[in-house]
């Protein structure tokens, strides 16, 4: 259980504030509600470009992490497809530099040339090392276009391709900046060993007076429902061929996602999962083998990856994992298996909450879903889960009209 | 409302006060020495076997690296499946870990069913079977991922390297092969764990929720064996003085080069330690650091770069590591070995020399945060016969270090002479 309190500015920021005595570090995070889903398509990988740039200095602080640095803390942040987020974690008797910096670049950043071109080449070296030069590296690059039709998650939160990144100008930067960065579009939480009260204040202090704006509704192109099987078969120069196969499921706020989550536990979470001990151990098929959800906040991907074993064909690989989805949606999960997969998310729960960090995340997260109490909700959401409710909802997306395939052959 | 001055930072203090919760040493029955730390508000526990079984005591490679990753494949009472089950069916996780020089077995678990899952830990550690049937499976997934790591120029880079730095022959520098994979036998890891996995020379590492019944229980199963102490041996191996031209290997296709650039150096016990800790944290040791400010920052050539030194229980190393644009491999080269000129040559400013200590000081305090974090760093100096005394002498040293000694360990440990380069990629 996460205890919190929750007030708002005038300006329409949310501040959350978790006290946890037990640390003398304090987690300073800030989500902005924008994402690369909220995308031109001509102009992918802008978020996360963006985020870059929200390290190069903003208004009247020329350098982001010197100070910080300075005062014994460190940062980082991320871009998905559904939000940006930035983190800081710094020693409790100096909390207050993280207001200071994080309230100066709500308010603007300095916008100088220089910070874009060299972040510019510094995404383009990120886009080459992730995705380009690593084997299998932009399989993701392939897969989400074939998933998706009009769902801006076609694009991967680095871009479609380097030259929507060497496109990007000054205008459009400052553009993204006046649309998504503000106080009414952004969560704050602070965690640690802090009082509410001193949050409120120093939350007034530095951010009330950035000025709130207007927030353009997201009105985001929906996938139709999918009615055929998609394929795509691409040759690279690796040494294992490869196997991924992507299933449309709901989106984060239903029900059928906590379902779906124990559903792929089931088939591979651990060396005692289906996949493993059938596919990899018994049958020998695969070197390796995962199911997984997507976890994003709109309809997202079940998605099945797999090594072939040395010698295996396509054909034979594909056709036992379809034989193990067909068992899973003919026959119920017996509650051990069942009870298995709930005691992991107990025990994971449980150990995630070691870390304050961690714990502002989730809230923040939960927060801007809707309702930062939703992560205490969680654990009972999966508890609830049935042995039908695994059935029914395998029976709903694991179909081949509703999949997306890739397979990524070796170059003979 | 009062107007805030934005341009000017809010007061800040230097962390004075690192507070590191108790280490309390006991011992089972049989002699076995446990260490335990309690703190955090979870009701879950961790506990770590550390065995003296990593690379550094094989006579072949992957030796140590298999055995491990075999232990969890069967025991004389249960198969592989079982337990799994036995472990996940908890929700608890038991893990291996092989390294250069330990290997280990860690096991998370909530306290209320510690009991349920430590018979089954009891047989992971104390009779795996080692069958042939499950190591002909291991071998064949595993260098299936080594073919795809051999792939990555980060990793060819990082194994050249070691190879470069320590010679072919010594434990932390001996090449891995495709074809070792298949001329590993059974036997090999059968003998390996004979002599390598008893609970004399294992130290036992618990934190979390624990207290003395925690122990009691692990007395039950750990404690009524009967132990040999008998440390297994190592060959003392000198490390050869090799020349230092820069080795390159070229990969046509490659968008990336991965540069490794690095030497020898001083381990934990070794009375530059700290400074060299230091002094590397200016060079390339966060995000603040030199390289970085240059490399990235300045140049855009690399999406990240960084140094860091590893000290092993034989020889230490340090290293400067990145993957650069394979169209800016020279200039990037050329831009690192300035920054190792310039630190070798101009005195650290009193500013960055004082950034770079609240930095370190902070990072400090925050990885004491917690038992499990505490747990790391007690093992991290536990192997060398160090206590926490050493984080100690740490903070003393970060807080009174001089600008000028800085200078002096860089101008005798980073001189260009010593440092071996690897390129792999695109020059």
């Amino acid at each position: 259980m996460i205890h919190f309190d929750k007030f708002t500015l005038e300006n329409g920021l949310k501040v959350i504030v978790h006290q946890d005595k037990s640390t003398p570090i304090v987690a300073f995070n800030i989500v902005y509600d924008v994402g690369a889903r909220d995308e031109d398509e001509k102009q992918t990988g802008f978020a996360h470009l963006f985020e870059h740039l929200m390290f190069g200095g903003s208004i009247n602080i020329p350098d982001f992490d010197t100070p910080l640095q300075k005062v014994g803390g460190s940062n980082n942040a991320f871009t998905s497809n559904d939000m940006t987020n930035y983190y800081m974690t710094l020693p409790k008797d100096n909390l207050e530099t993280a207001f200071w910096l994080e309230s100066d670049r709500m308010l603007s950043l300095a916008f100088t040339d220089k910070s874009l071109e060299v972040q510019r080449s510094v995404v383009i070296e990120e886009f080459k090392q992730n995705y380009l030069n690593q084997p299998y590296g932009d399989v993701w690059l392939l897969l989400r276009p074939l998933a998706y039709e009009n769902h801006p998650y076609r694009w991967a939160t680095i871009g479609k391709e380097i030259s929507h990144i060497e496109d990007a100008t000054m205008e459009d930067v400052k553009a993204f900046f006046k649309k998504h960065y503000l106080p009414n579009n952004a969560i704050l939480t602070v965690a640690g060993n802090i009082e509410l009260e001193e949050i409120k204040a120093l939350s007034k202090k530095w951010f009330e007076s950035i000025p709130s704006g207007t927030i353009t509704e997201r009105k985001l192109p929906k996938d139709p429902q999918q009615t055929e099987e998609k394929r795509l078969r691409v040759e690279r120069d690796v040494p294992t061929n490869a196997i991924y196969k992507a299933y449309k499921m709901c989106n984060k706020q239903h029900q059928d996602y906590f379902i779906s989550d124990l559903l792929s536990d089931v088939l591979s979470l651990g060396k005692s999962s289906r996949f493993h001990i059938s596919l990899i151990k018994e049958q020998k098929l695969f070197s390796d083998i995962n199911a997984f959800i997507s976890g994003s906040f709109d309809e997202g991907l079940f998605t099945i990856t797999g090594k072939l074993a040395d010698n295996v064909s396509f054909e034979k690989a594909e056709e036992a994992i379809l034989k193990e989805i067909e068992k899973i949606k003919s026959e119920l999960v017996n509650k051990a298996e069942l009870t298995k997969v709930k005691n992991k998310i107990e025990s994971t729960t449980e150990f995630a909450e070691t870390s304050v960090l961690n714990k502002a995340m989730n809230l923040s997260f939960a927060e801007l879903l809707g309702d930062a109490n939703a992560v205490n909700l969680e654990v009972e959401h999966y508890q609830k889960v049935t042995s039908e409710d695994l059935k029914r909802v395998a029976n709903d997306i694991l179909i081949e009209t509703n999949c997306s395939t890739l397979i990524y052959a070796k170059t003979k | 409302m009062t107007e805030i001055n934005r341009k000017e930072a809010p007061a800040f203090k230097q962390v004075n006060n690192i507070e590191f919760l108790a280490v309390t040493k006991t011992h089972l029955d049989n002699g076995i020495e446990v260490n335990y730390i309690n703190g955090g508000s979870q009701e879950i526990i961790k506990i770590d076997f550390i065995f003296k079984a990593g690379n550094l005591f094989q006579n072949k490679v992957l030796v140590a690296s298999s055995t491990n990753g075999l232990l969890k494949e069967g025991t004389e009472n249960y198969s592989a499946q079982e337990i799994s089950e036995g472990i996940d069916n908890y929700g608890a996780f038991l893990e291996v870990e092989n390294t250069y020089d330990t290997a280990s077995l860690t096991l998370y678990t909530l306290n209320k069913h510690l009991n349920s899952v430590l018979p089954i830990v009891k047989e992971v550690v104390l009779s795996p079977q080692l069958s042939e049937k499950e190591f002909n499976i291991y071998k064949k997934n595993a260098s299936e991922r080594f073919k795809t790591s051999l792939e990555k120029v980060s990793f060819v880079a990082r194994s050249t390297f070691m190879s470069a730095i320590f010679g072919e022959d010594h434990p932390y520098g001996k090449p891995v092969q495709l074809d070792d994979y298949s001329n590993l036998s059974i036997d090999d890891l059968t003998a390996f764990y004979n002599n390598n996995y008893n609970l004399g020379n294992c130290n036992i590492l618990v934190s979390g929720n624990v207290n003395k019944e925690h122990i009691d229980t692990l007395n039950t199963f750990f404690g009524q064996e009967d132990t040999v102490k008998k440390t297994p041996s190592i060959q003392h191996l000198t490390i050869p003085e090799t020349d230092n031209s820069p080795i390159y290997i070229e990969k046509e296709k490659a968008l990336q080069s991965a540069i490794r650039i690095g030497r020898t150096f001083p381990i934990k016990t070794h009375k530059d330690y700290f400074g060299l800790e230091i002094l590397n944290t200016v060079l390339g040791g966060y995000f603040g650091s030199r390289l970085m400010k240059n490399i990235r920052e300045d140049k855009g050539y690399t999406y990240g770069i960084g140094s860091g030194i590893l000290s092993l229980k034989e020889a230490g190393y340090f290293f400067i590591s990145t993957e650069v644009g394979s169209d800016v491999t020279k200039a990037a080269l050329t831009e690192i070995y300035k920054e190792i000129e310039t630190i070798r040559t101009v005195e650290i400013t009193e500013e960055e020399l004082e950034l770079v200590k609240n930095y370190l000081l902070g990072q400090l305090l925050s990885s004491c945060d917690g038992p499990f974090n505490m747990a790391s760093l007690f093992d991290n100096v536990h192997e060398y016969g160090l206590d926490y005394d050493f984080y100690n002498d740490y903070i003393k040293t970060i807080k009174e270090i001089s600008a000028k000694t800085l200078l002096e360990l860089a101008v005798k440990y980073l001189q260009k002479s010593d440092l071996k380069e690897v390129v792999v990629g695109k020059l």
